[in-house]
């Protein structure tokens, strides 16, 4: 577990390279920096400059080596490495409000937009004119789409959004793309076209009645496509699997809410959010149950020395109890809320190592061989 | 220049009121869930038979109406039964519930934490302090978000 501070500012975004030696960040400005890794050094070597609004969503496509970014300015840039030099082309994306998130599809001949205006933009670049056209999925979206995750066959799309429901569309694009054989969410795939919706209206919870609901911060779907998990701010997470659609199955967490959540394999994910720590859930798809599997942090140290009666009363006094415990401050890894999840090695089948990046301006590297073997009750299926 | 730059009434306008968009409610009129039975909690209470008491109040919560009388109704009833509770009984009878019990229980307490009286804070907050023993910050949060609520 290695943790490197970039700044002092939030890092808003963030998006790895193919081989991971670059990261592309978003400092809480208008700028995106990329930072390369030199042994355990990291060195900025490019700023990219053209957005006029704070950048919400960075994806970096492993292959083409394009990056795509969005920001509060209602704008989205693909950017190419033209030598030594990142060009920027503007992408229009007919939206009237903030955009969000941003995702490459899996085999990179288009991305998804999700924004303020309640809707998805669907960007596709079209040979002829020699520019990116976009196609929006408007119903029946009723807020800000906050998280989106792709399909491995390049066409259907998971959105969570602030309407309390997480959904899959699918984008598919009959100009790039021939049609999408069948799958466990459906087989008529129209663009546009609603194949899964979760929520009280819909299907009703494992956990509680069902009649809550909290803002969908993150959506992700395993690595085969069957299984979709989301992380809502009511402090639940979620996992529903295609086909099946009458049960989904959720938890009900003590914790904070979660922002983000990845498969790391078919029956776990990993999750973090404003608790500061990553935790694991395991999926049991025979029972259909969702279980907490711990929490994934560097378990600390604490001395244990006697606390003197002078101590204990003054600890009374400031803190109302009497606890040894003389923490300061959090005891995890990261000090403020972590945002963003992403897979470094192993992809969402059998991942060895992934990233975290936050609030406080950090981004940590966790091991998940070494995490295994620390936290002795830990366990990965 | 623009024309008006004194006056700022144009600041006081909600444009999303305009919107032929704008997310509107899904008014579900189902008239489920009365509420605790009044007459039934006084008998229990009377007998000293508190946890079959505080069972059956948690039981039928009335989230989905819109009519206030039942909800205060509902809540007031509830509220009898967790002030007339001995200190030493609340844990076992926090540690009875399931989840959405405890979900439900938290709901009932900052509703109840609303209008306080002579003596009830007291005994709300040692309700609390068990209740977020099993509960934990989650079930704070649900409270918070929860759209239809007790």
């Amino acid at each position: 577990m290695s943790y490197h501070s970039f700044l002092l500012e939030p890092i808003s975004c963030h998006s790895w390279n193919k081989d991971r030696t670059q990261i592309a960040l978003c400092p809480n400005n208008h700028d995106v920096h990329i930072y390369k890794k030199d042994g355990t050094k990291w060195t900025k070597i490019h700023e990219l400059k053209e957005h006029n609004g704070q950048v919400t969503g960075i994806d970096w496509a492993p292959e083409s080596n394009r990056i795509v970014t969005c920001g509060t300015d209602r704008n989205a840039y693909v950017w190419s490495l033209k030598g030594e030099v990142w060009k920027p082309t503007l992408v229009i994306l007919r939206i009237n409000r903030a955009a969000r998130c941003v995702s490459w599809s899996p085999k990179e001949n288009k991305f998804a937009v999700g924004s303020g205006s309640r809707l998805i933009s669907i960007c596709y670049f079209e040979q002829e004119n020699d520019w990116w056209v976009c196609k929006h999925i408007k119903k029946p979206i009723r807020s800000t789409v906050l998280s989106l995750d792709w399909h491995p066959n390049n066409v259907l799309l998971a959105a969570g959004s602030c309407d309390f429901k997480c959904r899959v569309f699918s984008a598919y694009i009959k100009e790039v793309e021939e049609k999408p054989g069948p799958t466990v969410w459906g087989s008529k795939m129209p663009f546009g076209e609603v194949l899964f919706e979760s929520g009280p209206s819909g299907v009703s919870g494992g956990a509680g009645d069902g009649a809550g609901g909290g803002w969908v911060h993150g959506v992700c779907f395993s690595h085969s496509g069957n299984r979709l998990a989301w992380t809502s701010h009511d402090s639940t997470v979620a996992i529903a699997e295609g086909g099946k659609t009458s049960t989904i199955s959720s938890l009900s967490s003590e914790t904070l809410p979660l922002l983000c959540v990845s498969f790391i394999t078919e029956n776990s994910l990993v999750a973090a959010g404003h608790d500061c720590y990553p935790v694991l859930f395991v999926y049991d798809g025979t029972k259909g149950s969702v279980t907490f599997g711990g929490k994934l942090d560097v378990p600390k140290q604490t001395s244990q020395r006697g606390i003197s009666a002078r101590e204990r009363f003054q600890n009374l006094d400031r803190r109302a109890t009497s606890s040894e415990t003389t923490e300061q401050g959090l005891e995890s890894l990261h000090k403020n809320s972590i945002s963003q999840i992403s897979v470094l090695e192993g992809g969402k089948s059998k991942c060895s190592t992934f990233c975290t990046t936050g609030m406080d301006g950090g981004m940590v590297t966790w091991d998940v061989k070494s995490l295994e073997s620390a936290l002795k009750d830990l366990k990965i299926v | 220049m623009a024309k008006n730059t004194l006056s700022s009434r144009f600041r006081k306008l909600d444009i999303d009121e305009f919107d032929e968009n704008k997310f509107v409610e899904d008014h579900d009129e189902t008239v489920d869930n009365q509420g605790p039975d009044g007459a039934e909690i006084g008998n229990l209470i009377r007998r000293g038979d508190m946890m079959t008491a505080f069972h059956i109040a948690l039981r039928n919560p009335p989230v989905n109406t819109k009519n206030p009388a039942i909800k205060e109704r509902a809540l007031a009833i509830v509220l009898r039964v967790l002030t007339s509770f001995k200190s030493s009984d609340i844990e076992p009878a926090v540690k009875s519930l399931d989840r959405s019990g405890v979900d439900l229980l938290m709901e009932y307490i900052y509703r109840g934490f609303e209008k306080p009286s002579d003596n009830s804070s007291a005994i709300l907050l040692q309700w609390h302090e068990k209740a977020f023993a099993v509960g934990g910050l989650g079930s704070i949060v649900r409270v918070l978000t929860a759209r239809k609520t007790v």
